[in-house]
């Protein structure tokens, strides 16, 4: 066994315990930092890829912003193990028809994924994921999609100010 | 010596220098809070610690000593886990950041037999300065756990506090940071470093103050609020929250929380001087590097980055005693509407001047 396939068996172990503990630790803010180290270990997967730019925007996106903000909303909620609602059957049933479609449609999509081995290497030398590449693809090739999705955040932003200013016009009336 | 075909003497090197590494910083944050003593006591015409050994030498091994002894409490309705690895995790995210630093150039040294040449860094990756953003980024985790789990309203509050000042300048900070990479036109940092060999080439300074002065500024300012210090040390502040998000927090707990700080301190006046003060360059480096060996060469590269970044912490601390603390209100609109602005029109006016100036 290489170190290669070492790291890759100890990331994906990492990742999937730590994902099994995202659901199973009955304590929110313990899930969210199993989550953090869920993401460590995507990351893991990234350099190990050779896409050190993604592996670190990861952390910096997911972990360094996204999950502060999940935190902090757990944090003055103050969400207890006890606070947590008993859920129907009925919701439970659903939860588990839809997992299991779930199930079904990944494997189908990992059968065909089966073929396209070369996913990782697009211009032929493995080192798609280097920051120069990824640059010249992004603003390149793919430079209409980028700006686009560009326009979706920011029109996510402003339709969350716009949002948070009606409750407040309406507290004032 | 090949084993499970991983090079064991590449390890070594690297488990040595992460030690040296590790252990100066402990050193230094150990006299930085000796010196931040000293510098108040000068600037408030008092005399300082003076006790323990000549000019108070030993204060901090004092210090560090009653901290170990103290009683260790934890409180009753805390949650216990997470209490414990508050501390931990801010002192990690502490350590962890001084892994992409050059710390001097590279030297050549003969290891059984065969001739290596010794990189003082632990990890050349092609994006060092996205990793320190990504671990100061992480660093948050620390002071929010500590506070949340230590189940004290002001330790919350305070909490709260550090991690939307830490979101909000590290915007501006990234911003900021992104007109000097448009100069360098790269993100590792040994590149960075590499650029700004010696003081002046082709007619003007190499160093990244000298092309990116606004940058700089806002870098600097976000640095402070980042590092939770005065004149932005909000989260600690006691006239309204008691003593801040460690309030709970006794013994060596505590001891981590505050020394991570100068550690933060330590490595933070180290990016600063790497990223725009040239690192372990100087001026007439070419000719001080031909008249001595290579050895002693990489110790004084060493030497000049160890100058600046004393005199970076120097200035952290004068700072601290010069100027009031801001209200929380006023910091985060300096951040937002000032700082984010600012960084903003550097950035579009670096863009223009390489676009018209520069474009081969």
């Amino acid at each position: 066994m290489s170190l290669h396939e070492i790291l890759f068996y100890f990331l994906s172990l990492m990742a999937l315990g730590c994902a099994l503990g995202v659901i199973l630790s009955r304590n929110p803010v313990k899930s969210v930092l199993f989550l953090i180290a869920t993401f460590f270990a995507i990351s893991g997967h990234y350099v190990l890829m050779n896409a050190q730019f993604l592996a670190i925007v990861n952390i910096i996106v997911y972990a360094g912003a996204i999950m502060v903000l999940f935190l902090f909303v757990i944090m003055l909620m103050n969400l207890n193990a006890d606070a947590e609602p008993q859920k129907s059957r009925l919701v439970q049933f659903a939860a588990v028809l839809s997992g299991g479609a779930l199930f079904l449609v990944i494997i189908a999509a990992l059968k065909t994924a089966g073929i396209h081995t070369e996913g990782n290497k697009i211009d032929g030398s493995g080192e798609i994921g280097l920051i120069h590449n990824l640059g010249q693809v992004l603003f390149r090739e793919y430079v209409l999609p980028f700006e686009v999705s560009s326009v979706l955040f920011l029109s996510a932003m402003i339709g969350a100010m716009v949002i948070g200013k009606k409750e407040e016009a309406k507290s004032e009336a | 010596m090949l084993l499970l075909s991983i090079d064991w003497i590449f390890i070594i090197e690297k488990v040595v220098l992460i030690l040296v590494i590790i252990l100066s910083s402990f050193g230094v944050a150990a006299y930085a809070t000796w010196g931040e003593r000293k510098v108040a006591a000068i600037m408030q015409d008092r005399i300082g610690p003076a006790r323990a050994g000549i000019f108070g030498l030993l204060q901090p091994l004092a210090d560090g000593g009653k901290l170990f002894f103290k009683e260790e409490i934890v409180p009753d309705r805390s949650t216990r886990t997470l209490f414990i690895m508050g501390p931990a995790l801010f002192m990690v995210t502490a350590l962890m950041t001084s892994a992409v630093i050059p710390w001097g150039p590279d030297f050549s040294m003969t290891i059984g037999g065969t001739e290596r040449s010794i990189s003082l860094q632990v990890a050349d990756i092609n994006i060092g300065i996205l990793y320190v953003f990504g671990v100061v980024s992480l660093g948050v985790y620390g002071i929010m756990l500590g506070g949340w789990s230590s189940n004290n309203k002001f330790s919350l509050l305070s909490a709260i506090r550090a991690a939307s000042q830490s979101i909000s300048y590290e915007l501006a900070m990234g911003l900021s940071l992104i007109a000097v990479l448009m100069v360098t036109q790269t993100l590792s940092l040994r590149e960075i470093v590499g650029q700004q060999h010696g003081f002046w080439s082709d007619g003007y300074f190499t160093w990244n103050f000298f092309k990116q002065p606004l940058a700089f500024l806002i870098f600097l300012v976000c640095s402070f609020a980042e590092l939770n210090r005065a004149p932005f040390d909000m989260p600690e502040c006691e006239s309204e929250l008691n003593m801040g998000y460690h309030q709970e927090y006794s013994s060596m707990k505590l001891g981590l929380y505050l020394f991570a700080e100068y550690i933060n301190m330590f490595i933070s006046s180290a990016v600063l001087s790497t990223v725009f003060f040239g690192g372990y360059n100087f001026p007439w480096m070419d000719q001080v590097q031909a008249a001595v060996p290579g050895g002693l060469f990489s110790v004084i590269c060493v030497t000049v980055l160890m100058i600046k970044v004393v005199g970076f912490i120097l200035f952290f601390m004068f700072i601290r005693w010069t100027l009031p603390r801001f209200r929380y209100d006023q910091l985060l609109n300096l951040g937002w509407k000032g700082l984010i602005p600012l960084a903003l029109i550097n950035l579009v006016v670096t863009g223009a001047v390489i676009l018209f100036f520069f474009n081969k």
